[in-house]
């Protein structure tokens, strides 16, 4: 199954099953592949952009997540950028930041907005 | 104008060498030139540690800092000899013809390794031990040889014994003495050595007098002595003492004393004032000094002459020694045989471990006056503070010396006066130390840069590290040892907290003893404690989260998101049938294929969803995973050893299988690297790992804490001629004392060199079990390797597992944005450029 990402629709992406507790995993809506964290101890998903920008390898999905200086983040398992998990912003570069989605669950499924 | 004045200085060795970089420096000199002439072929080098040499150092590593040497005011003429001086004309005329002029002159000619007169001596198989030449020569007569005799079993004797053993010939030791070291230890003293060293397999010869030496038939040498049997040997060094090097102040009339040495005065000028002797060739008060530290406060002295300053003056210098002789330590300080009229003893011997510490006190029991130490020498910085500062002896002095059941007694750093010197080579001293701290210097790093301090012979490392922590702790430095902003712990606290609180997860670890919520730095340390302390799989569902991504899929993720496969291939050994395989999977799944520096083979490109299918293959095959992803043990290299190389004298395949498959998946600070070799040629490089292992006639001799990358350290002989058991028995209770105690990605030198007391720190836990700690880490190590399981097998059996190796959790399609292209016949990631080209074109 390879969903659609429509305009200005909350989209299923995943199963809650899918996913990892504090930690990623990634899916495709056609071209565009996104990253998404579960932080269970809130039961909130995080959508962001899956390319690390200082590799262009689609790499996010795979790297650890925690909180530096405050801020949720993943760290690239690359190169080991911070990317904050809710507005995508890389804490070692300003000019540098991930796309990011509303996402949230629904019925053990998990949804994805496109604005 | 003036023409500058000209300083001529005779000999490039460390003292000759010490004073031209003292002289450069001095703002006076400014108006001079300086010619250096020096005989060997070589720029100064560092003598002191010359038998490094043949532990693989090259002259490079050495050599000594080059920087004076760029001065446009210094010439150096190496490979010339001073032929003869003309006081007179005030020339010194060198061997290729040529005269130089000089304003002033400085011998530094050292001394030469004194030969006895024995019929034979002069056999192209009698070598001496004192230039990288001679070492040269040592080792390439040693290559084709069985068998290597050093006589003298002095200081230098018992060096060029262990160099012998170390080229792999069985060594025998001649001493002519009824002891050895008789300068430096007494009767018992010398007994313990002599034990010791017979222990180890070099055959010591006390009251033996050599009578002569004759060429056998087969072109080896045999030793006729004054009574026993005759001794045949291809090597033979000898080192029966050293004499001044003073031809040049013979020949030009300078005062010499009775027995050699050319007299200087305290501020080390000569007979003749234009001309100052320093360094081992000069005679001070009928004393010459064979140490380097005396010879550098001479060239100090001299190259403050030169510039119109009365002081320092040389006023003598202590003569106390510290070494450790073919891994025994040995420490003699001041009147070690009680020769002081009312001198009082204070002895303790202990058989069982080999120890002996002497020492001697004044009359009334308050002073210092000599000490004598074999076999331990932990007290002996303490006991040099009490003697060079005169401090007051405790009411008991025997208590430095009685074993404690702790650590040994310490002089508080507070007791020793700003005056005492801390690195006696290069003259630094506490307060020295302390005004660097107060000019901004704030660790052990910046303090040695700045004053040099443990630069020379290394000795004094534990007594400045006590010094400057203890300095800085004054000044209320706090060195921040947190592991990250969730953690104010180091690891070693850490794992102690995790182990004493038997907490069993992340979550209970932080919630406890951390804030907040984790980051890439605490996790996968902390999960490499958890799988340490309770042996669960990396991957079991409470970890995964902690894992880097490396530890997460088993596999090291490449600079494109792909991922490279490495089979576990024990000591470098595969049959035909599993090289197939590999190929066979390598082809079917487009991989890049290449033999890694680790002995094995390495598949890259693949992805994340292929990983399961290829690792599946590799298991049904007979394989198991490599593990070059986790912070664990990776290879252990091996040469070919005995069973095919003509000079193997063990099976070193067989044990670097055996070490492999023991340590295998055992979780560390960081990597562990092993090797084994064969025999002394070293073709597995084992001094350069973390743990290395060489074949001797006699079993294995085990080195430690070496390692290559970016910042290579060769490793330290640990312990000789071991048993297999023995040796696996070391190693577990090791690399368990590392794996306890070690920082986070701190690998196993650095570890070492930061562990207070260094390598002899180590050996007396490990070996000597001093912390009576030994069968508590084989149990552990026991512990941890019983659960092995390889981490592919039994991911494949785990469905749960393996839906984490899924590229999309909602598509089974590929990552479309891996592209290759092929190069040398494989395929490699395209670059950014070559990728829009091809899409361009598709
Ligand atoms: C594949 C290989 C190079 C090769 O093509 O030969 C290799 C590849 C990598 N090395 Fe290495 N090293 C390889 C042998 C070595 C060696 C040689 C050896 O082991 O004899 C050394 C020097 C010896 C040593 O470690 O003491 C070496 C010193 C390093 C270092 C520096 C370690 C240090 O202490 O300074 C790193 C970085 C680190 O570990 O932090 C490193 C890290 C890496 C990493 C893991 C870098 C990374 O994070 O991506 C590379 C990925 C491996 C992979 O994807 O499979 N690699 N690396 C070799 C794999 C050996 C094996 O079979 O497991
Ligand atoms: C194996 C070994 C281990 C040692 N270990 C220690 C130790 O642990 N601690 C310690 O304090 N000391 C130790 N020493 C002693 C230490 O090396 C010497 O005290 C120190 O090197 C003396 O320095 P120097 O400059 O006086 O003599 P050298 O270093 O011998 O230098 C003299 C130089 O002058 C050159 N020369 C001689 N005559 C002429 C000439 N006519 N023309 C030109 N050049 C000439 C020689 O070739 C030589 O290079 C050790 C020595 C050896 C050999
Ligand atoms: S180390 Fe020695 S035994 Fe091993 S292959 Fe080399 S020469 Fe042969
Ligand atoms: S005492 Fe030799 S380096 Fe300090």
């Amino acid at each position: 199954m390879t969903a659609q990402l429509k305009k200005d629709t909350w989209t299923d992406v995943c199963q809650l099953d899918d996913l990892v507790p504090e930690s990623g995993v990634a899916v495709r809506l056609g071209k565009t592949q996104i990253a998404l964290f579960y932080w269970p101890k809130t039961g909130e998903v995080f959508a962001l952009g899956n390319t690390d920008p200082f590799s262009s390898a689609n790499v996010i999905a795979r790297g650890i997540v925690g909180d530096v200086q405050g801020k949720r983040v993943v760290a690239s398992p690359l190169y080991k950028q911070h990317f904050c998990l809710e507005t995508g912003q890389c804490l070692e570069d300003d000019a540098v930041s991930l796309m990011t989605w509303p996402a949230r669950l629904e019925e053990g499924q998990v949804l994805i907005h496109q604005p | 104008m003036t023409t500058a004045k000209h300083l001529v200085i005779i000999g490039n060795g460390m003292v000759g060498h010490h004073c031209v970089e003292n002289f450069l420096t001095e703002s006076e000199s400014a108006s001079w030139r300086v010619t250096v002439v020096g005989e060997e072929g070589y720029a100064a080098y560092d003598r002191v540690h010359l038998s490094e040499y043949f532990q693989g150092k090259t002259h490079q590593d050495l050599a000594l800092g080059k920087a004076g040497f760029e001065d446009a005011r210094l010439t150096t003429l190496l490979g010339t000899r001073v032929t003869e001086i003309n006081r007179e004309e005030h020339q010194v005329v060198l061997s290729n013809g040529e005269r130089l002029h000089y304003d002033k002159l400085i011998l530094a000619t050292g001394s030469y390794p004194f030969v006895p007169p024995i019929p034979g001596h002069d056999n192209k198989r009698c070598f001496v031990y004192r230039t990288l030449d001679d070492l040269d020569a040592i080792a390439s007569a040693a290559s084709a040889g069985r068998t290597g005799v050093v006589i003298g079993g002095g200081l230098l004797g018992l060096e060029a014994a262990n160099a012998l053993r170390s080229l792999g010939l069985e060594t025998h030791v001649i001493e002519f003495a009824p002891r050895l070291m008789p300068v430096q230890l007494d009767d018992e003293a010398g007994a313990i050595l002599r034990q010791k060293i017979s222990d180890l397999g070099v055959q010591v010869h006390v009251n033996t007098a050599t009578s002569r030496i004759e060429t056998s038939g087969d072109d080896r040498l045999t030793l006729h002595f004054a009574e026993g049997e005759p001794l045949t040997t291809d090597v033979l060094v000898f080192s029966a003492g050293i004499r001044p090097q003073d031809a040049l102040g013979r020949q030009s009339g300078l005062e010499l004393g009775e027995r050699g040495g050319i007299r200087i005065n305290n501020h080390c000028q000569t007979s003749d004032p234009d001309i100052y002797a320093i360094g081992e060739v000069a005679l001070w008060q009928e004393t010459i000094f064979g140490l380097v530290a005396p010879g550098y406060r001479m060239a100090e002295t001299a190259a403050s002459h030169l510039c119109g300053q009365s002081e320092p003056t040389f006023l003598g210098a202590d003569m106390s020694t510290k070494l450790k002789l073919l891994g025994v330590d040995v420490g003699s300080i001041g009147d070690a045989h009680a020769s002081t009229a009312g001198a009082l003893s204070f002895r303790y011997i202990n058989e069982a471990k080999g120890q002996y510490k002497k020492l001697v006190t004044s009359a009334d029991g308050k002073h210092l006056l000599g000490a004598i130490l074999v076999g331990d020498n932990s007290s002996y910085d303490t006991l040099l503070q009490y003697y060079l500062n005169d401090i007051a002896l405790p009411e008991e002095p025997d208590s430095l010396i009685l074993p404690t059941g702790n650590a040994a007694p310490q002089l508080g750093v507070d007791a020793l006066p700003d005056t005492a010197t801390i690195c006696s080579c290069l003259n630094v001293t506490k307060g020295g130390i302390v005004s660097a701290i107060e000019q901004g210097c704030c660790s052990l790093a910046e303090v040695k840069s700045s004053t040099d301090a443990s630069s020379g012979c290394g000795g004094c490392a534990a007594m400045l590290k006590n010094v400057v922590d203890t300095t800085l702790e004054a000044r209320g430095f706090e060195v921040d040892h947190s592991l990250c902003e969730h953690f104010q712990y180091t690891r070693q606290e850490l794992y102690h907290l995790v182990q004493v609180n038997q907490i069993k997860t992340f979550d209970a670890l932080i919630e406890q003893f951390g804030q907040g919520n984790g980051c890439d730095i605490c996790k996968p340390a902390v999960a490499s404690i958890l799988a340490i302390c309770w042996n669960e799989g990396v991957l079991d569902a409470q970890h995964v989260k902690l894992q880097d991504t490396n530890d997460t899929f088993l596999a090291n993720m490449q600079k494109d998101g792909t991922y490279s496969v490495v089979p576990r291939i024990a000591g470098g050994e595969i049959t035909a049938e599993k090289l197939l395989v590999i190929g066979q999977i390598a082809k079917d799944y487009n991989l890049y294929t290449k033999i890694t520096g680790g002995q094995r083979i390495d598949l890259f490109g693949a992805q994340l969803h292929q990983l399961p299918p290829i690792w599946k293959r590799l298991v049904d095959a007979g394989f198991e995973t490599g593990q070059a992803y986790g912070k664990s043990v990776r290879t252990v290299k091996s040469c070919v050893g005995s069973t095919w190389c003509r000079y193997g004298v063990q099976d070193s395949v067989g044990m670097a299988i055996l070490l492999e498959n023991r340590y295998k998946g055992l979780r560390a600070p960081h990597k562990l690297k092993f090797a084994v070799s064969g025999c002394t040629r070293e073709c597995a490089e084992a001094q350069s790992k973390d743990i290395g292992v060489i074949a001797t006639e006699k079993g294995w001799n085990l080195f430690v804490c070496g390692n290559g990358g970016m910042k290579p350290r060769h490793a330290d002989l640990f312990a000789t001629d071991l048993d297999d058991v023995t040796l696996i028995q070391t190693i577990d209770r090791l690399l368990m004392f590392y794996i306890r105690t070690a920082d986070r990605l701190q690998r196993t030198a650095r570890w070492m060199e930061n562990l207070e007391g260094g390598l002899d720190y180590l050996k007396a836990v490990i070996l000597d079990d001093s912390l009576g700690l030994a069968s508590e880490l084989e149990q552990q190590m026991e512990h941890q390797l019983e659960s092995y399981a390889c981490e592919w097998k039994t991911t494949l059996e785990d469905e749960q597992k393996l839906k984490r190796f899924r590229t999309f959790v909602n598509s089974p399609d590929a990552d479309d944005n891996i592209v290759f292209v092929q190069e040398r016949d494989q395929i490699r990631p395209a670059t950014n450029e070559e990728k829009h080209n091809l899409i361009a074109t598709a």
